[in-house]
């Protein structure tokens, strides 16, 4: 065998074993999409019932809770949150994230504040620790699976923040940049502004339009006591809808990464092997010319 | 028309289903609720168990870590970061993991240990049946 298509045949077989990978994670992903979307699906109701609890409470009474309106009139400081994937090969998901949480810090230093950032992710941590910035607190090791511990954790990494004094370095207000699962084929990144709080108060006419009138609740303990016990729940609730729906993303982003690596590999397969066929080839051509070259020579004598 | 109960966790919807009876601790106290009963947003205590009686599962119980109770034209949800129904309940897992906390007795631990004493009452009133048949 000749050289060239020795070369050829090492190449295919590297190529394929590459393929095999790349497909089996190509499967991978697909049955946790699926997975992940259903347990997005399945955290819905408690969405639905929590924010109906805070609208009813948030619209009895005149309470001023510092997670919905700003403490003092000046913003000095603001946490960004993001979430990125624990592993790469999911294509451009990580990177996407980053780019907005990028484009979104120097929003805020343009309106003056100082931006601290909590990372979720060994992907957005390896970005900020090779360029030496610093990290407030991050989160890694659970982004394909979260666990709503990891989401009550995150949620409490941030309220502290933000009850701790400007002076030591709290912060004023969150932001949380996720991927938004749109559909199998479309996620696309999002920023969201966790607190102050955007309560939706409803105006009377609006809800009976909608048929969603609060009723007359009794509060036990007090209304107050029960918004104040809500929030942080309300929260951490967000924070869980941000992970669940990135989880589904990341998956939908390596499964995509990954066919379009299959494809590549398959594509690459096939004009190697026409190039190692002509290899082949040219080599028989060649030992027939060899051999016919030989003869004449023979007879010619 | 009976009540409709739904006992919402963080992750999934945990049970849902006509019942006719709902007795729960709040921090204020135990609260049974009957059909027309009035609206109420109540708190849960730390660590309650819920006890449901529903039409045709017969007594369900759960414990319920963190939670919310609202009540509105008889319709009753339980709203908690976490819970679990008795039946799913592991007991000696729980009794292991209550032996564990106090055995270390720190702040971080007390939740622990709550959950887990939680989890046995719930457990305890499946196996002594009649509470509120």
């Amino acid at each position: 065998m000749g050289a060239q298509l020795r070369v050829f045949r090492g190449r295919i077989k590297s190529v394929k074993a590459t393929k095999k990978i790349t497909k089996a994670m190509e499967l991978i992903a697909s049955s946790r999409i699926v997975k992940a979307q259903q347990r997005v699906l399945a955290a819905a109701p408690y969405t639905d019932a929590l924010v109906r609890a805070i609208s009813a409470a948030a619209s009895n009474g005149s309470t001023v809770h510092p997670l919905t309106h700003p403490r003092g009139d000046e913003r000095i400081r603001a946490a960004v949150c993001f979430i990125t994937a624990d592993r790469g090969l999911a294509g451009g998901y990580s990177s996407n994230v980053i780019r907005e949480a990028e484009s979104l810090t120097n929003l805020l230093h343009d309106e003056g504040l100082q931006v601290k950032h909590f990372i979720v992710g060994n992907k957005g941590v390896n970005y900020y620790r090779f360029r030496e910035r610093p990290i407030a607190a991050r989160w890694t090791g659970f982004t394909d699976q979260p666990k709503y511990e990891d989401a009550q954790s995150i949620a409490q990494g941030l309220l502290e923040a933000l009850h701790t004094p400007v002076e030591e370095g709290g912060v004023d207000e969150i932001h949380i940049v996720f991927t938004h699962f749109k559909n199998m084929a479309q996620q696309e990144v999002r920023v969201r502004r966790l607190i102050p709080m955007e309560v939706v108060e409803v105006s009377y006419d609006e809800a009976k339009a909608e048929n969603i009138v609060v009723p007359l609740y009794d509060f036990e303990p007090g209304a107050e006591q029960v918004l104040d016990a809500l929030l942080p729940k309300y929260v951490t609730n967000l924070v869980w809808n941000a992970l669940l729906v990135s989880a589904a993303s990341e998956h939908a982003a390596r499964r995509r990464a990954m066919k379009s690596a299959t494809d590549n590999a398959e594509e690459l397969i096939k004009s190697l092997t026409r190039q190692a066929n002509q290899a082949r080839q040219a080599e028989i051509t060649q030992e027939i010319s060899e051999i016919v070259g030989g003869a004449d020579a023979l007879a010619a004598k | 028309m009976s009540l409709t109960v739904s006992l919402v966790t963080a992750e999934r919807l945990l049970w849902s289903g006509p019942a006719t009876f709902v007795l729960a601790r709040t921090t204020e106290g135990d609260m049974g609720i009957l059909k027309g009963h009035e609206p109420v947003l109540a708190e849960l205590a730390d660590g309650a168990v819920v006890r449901i009686t529903s039409e045709g599962e017969g007594l369900v119980t759960a414990a319920v870590h963190g939670g919310f109770l609202s009540v509105d034209h008889d319709d009753v949800i339980l709203l908690a970061e976490t819970a679990e129904l008795a039946e799913e309940i592991d007991a000696a897992r729980a009794e292991r993991a209550l032996e564990r906390a106090r055995a270390a007795e720190t702040s971080l631990v007390v939740a622990a240990a709550h959950r887990a004493e939680a989890r046995l009452r719930a457990v305890s009133g499946l196996r002594g049946g009649v509470h509120h048949r």
